[in-house]
């Protein structure tokens, strides 16, 4: 994934927002994951509108933070590998 | 009151709902998973009764939703069913054998916004033979297969395997292959109900599961990225047994046909508990407050060697339904386990299954005649 690409939650999966559990879970075929606070707010801007430098600046203003980048883009990667996201070339 | 319930942790949301819509199927599989009494049920939920547990077990925070069977899609309201539980927030999955299935249900289950479709592959005998075979049951399932996909579903095949259809495993996954197969399961029976009833049939030989796990690496290897296979090896073969539905009343709620509440979908046949009804009880007195789902919650019930192992928090003992059918006691260690005093039960039917011998007792059909002389 460049700087550049746009992701988005693959086609089949759903970030949905849980209260019983209170947290985002990611639901796919027969399975779920609850995700912590980041991994939430990194998801729900995956909305294949964004681009990966788009998503770490708002989240930098959002959350008041800088520096933000590199934990954002591994974590993508990982998502990514996990077949959570597919990339929409720019 | 139940040690089990004051000795639990907090009890966390029943996140997995299975409703098992109708025990009717026109397969009539050797391995059937229902009930071998299935036949007694004939008095089905309605479409408003099956609408109101969704409505009930959502509010209490079930997220995963499966709707299996019998076959699911001979009820006509499946449709409707999966409308209410998308809107509800559900992530419905349906598990069919495609029996049943027409591109136009498909349509209407994929406009409702139906999730997931898990094809399986069932009927070990005419099924698999004709399957095998190339006849009628493969153009089946291709079409379905080719309709799912259209719909823009992830194509997930289920395939039971056994001694009577493991040999022919490169077959199998050869013809997944061709149906445009994503993910292929390949899951060894396991013996409950008419499987356990059938057991001497069914098991495979360690000869066999060894070719077949050679067979399916091979296979890994050729379709890498391309197909995703799982295999699932019968857990007679294991030391230790398995983490059953992720802990009793932990995770996952099954609702029976006749609106039967029970914490997995075998557990009707364990003697002395009485499982409680939708039709009597909302979920969340029947998650909460019932007998049944207190019954083996938490640690408080397990006896030796469960109550004093270091590994019990990573199996809570193993599963219940093959205690009592292996051991004759719901709260004894699975005897998978070798550590089971009753453990030479399950040794002795692996050593029986590396002979070259017929059984004696014949192979029995999941017929509504034989549901009825057998139970
Ligand atoms: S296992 Fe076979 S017979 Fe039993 S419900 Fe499924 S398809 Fe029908
Ligand atoms: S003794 Fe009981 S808890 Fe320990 S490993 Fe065996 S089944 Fe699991």
């Amino acid at each position: 994934m460049t700087q550049a690409d746009r992701p988005s939650i693959r086609p089949g999966i759903r970030l949905q927002w849980e209260a019983v559990q209170n947290a985002y879970v990611l639901l796919y075929p027969e399975g779920m994951v609850k995700l912590n606070t980041s991994a939430a707010e990194i998801l729900r801007r995956c909305d294949g509108m964004r681009s990966v430098d788009e998503i770490v600046a708002d989240l930098e203003s959002t959350f008041n933070r800088n520096g933000l980048q590199g934990e954002i883009e591994h974590f993508l990667q990982l998502a990514r590998a996990q077949g959570w996201l597919s990339a929409a070339e720019s | 009151m139940n040690a089990a319930v004051t000795t639990s942790p907090v009890v966390g949301p029943p996140l997995w709902l299975l409703l098992e819509l109708t025990y009717r199927c026109p397969l009539q599989c050797v391995f059937c998973y229902n009930p071998i009494d299935f036949a007694k049920v004939e008095d089905e939920l309605t479409t408003e009764e099956w609408i109101r547990v969704l409505r009930e077990a959502r509010a209490l925070g079930s997220v995963q939703l499966g709707l299996s069977g019998g076959e699911p899609l001979m009820r006509d309201d499946v449709e409707a069913i999966a409308d209410e539980a998308h809107r509800l927030g559900y992530y419905t999955n349906l598990i069919t054998s495609g029996v049943g299935l027409t591109r136009e249900r498909l349509s209407e289950l994929k406009r409702v916004g139906l999730d997931h479709i898990q094809l399986s592959f069932q009927d070990s005998t005419r099924e698999m033979n004709d399957f095998l075979s190339h006849t009628r049951t493969f153009e089946l399932k291709k079409r379905c297969a080719e309709w799912i996909k259209e719909h823009g579903y992830p194509m997930v095949v289920n395939c039971v395997i056994h001694r009577l259809n493991i040999d022919h495993l490169d077959t199998i996954i050869d013809m997944a292959v061709r149906m445009g197969a994503d993910y292929l399961e390949l899951a060894n029976t396991q013996y409950y109900s008419w499987a356990h009833l059938n057991r001497e049939h069914l098991l495979p030989s360690r000869e066999q599961l060894q070719k077949a796990e050679q067979t399916m690496q091979t296979w890994r290897e050729r379709m890498k990225g391309k197909m995703k296979i799982f295999f699932v090896v019968p857990d007679y073969y294991e030391q230790r047994p398995k983490k059953c539905v992720n802990g009793w009343g932990t995770t996952l709620a099954t609702i029976a046909p006749d609106g039967t509440a029970m914490p997995c979908h075998t557990a009707r046949m364990l003697p002395g508990l009485s499982f409680p009804n939708v039709r009597a009880r909302s979920m969340k007195e029947i998650w909460f407050d019932s007998d049944a789902f207190n019954r083996f919650r938490g640690q408080g019930w397990m006896k030796e060697p469960c109550a004093s192992c270091e590994e019990r928090e990573k199996d809570f003992g193993g599963c219940r339904c093959q205690a009592y059918l292996l051991a004759h006691d719901a709260a004894a260690a699975d005897p998978v386990c070798s550590k089971s005093p009753h453990h030479r039960v399950v040794v002795s039917a692996v050593e029986r299954a590396q002979e070259t011998r017929v059984p004696e007792a014949p192979l029995v059909f999941r017929r509504p005649e034989n549901s009825r002389s057998y139970s």
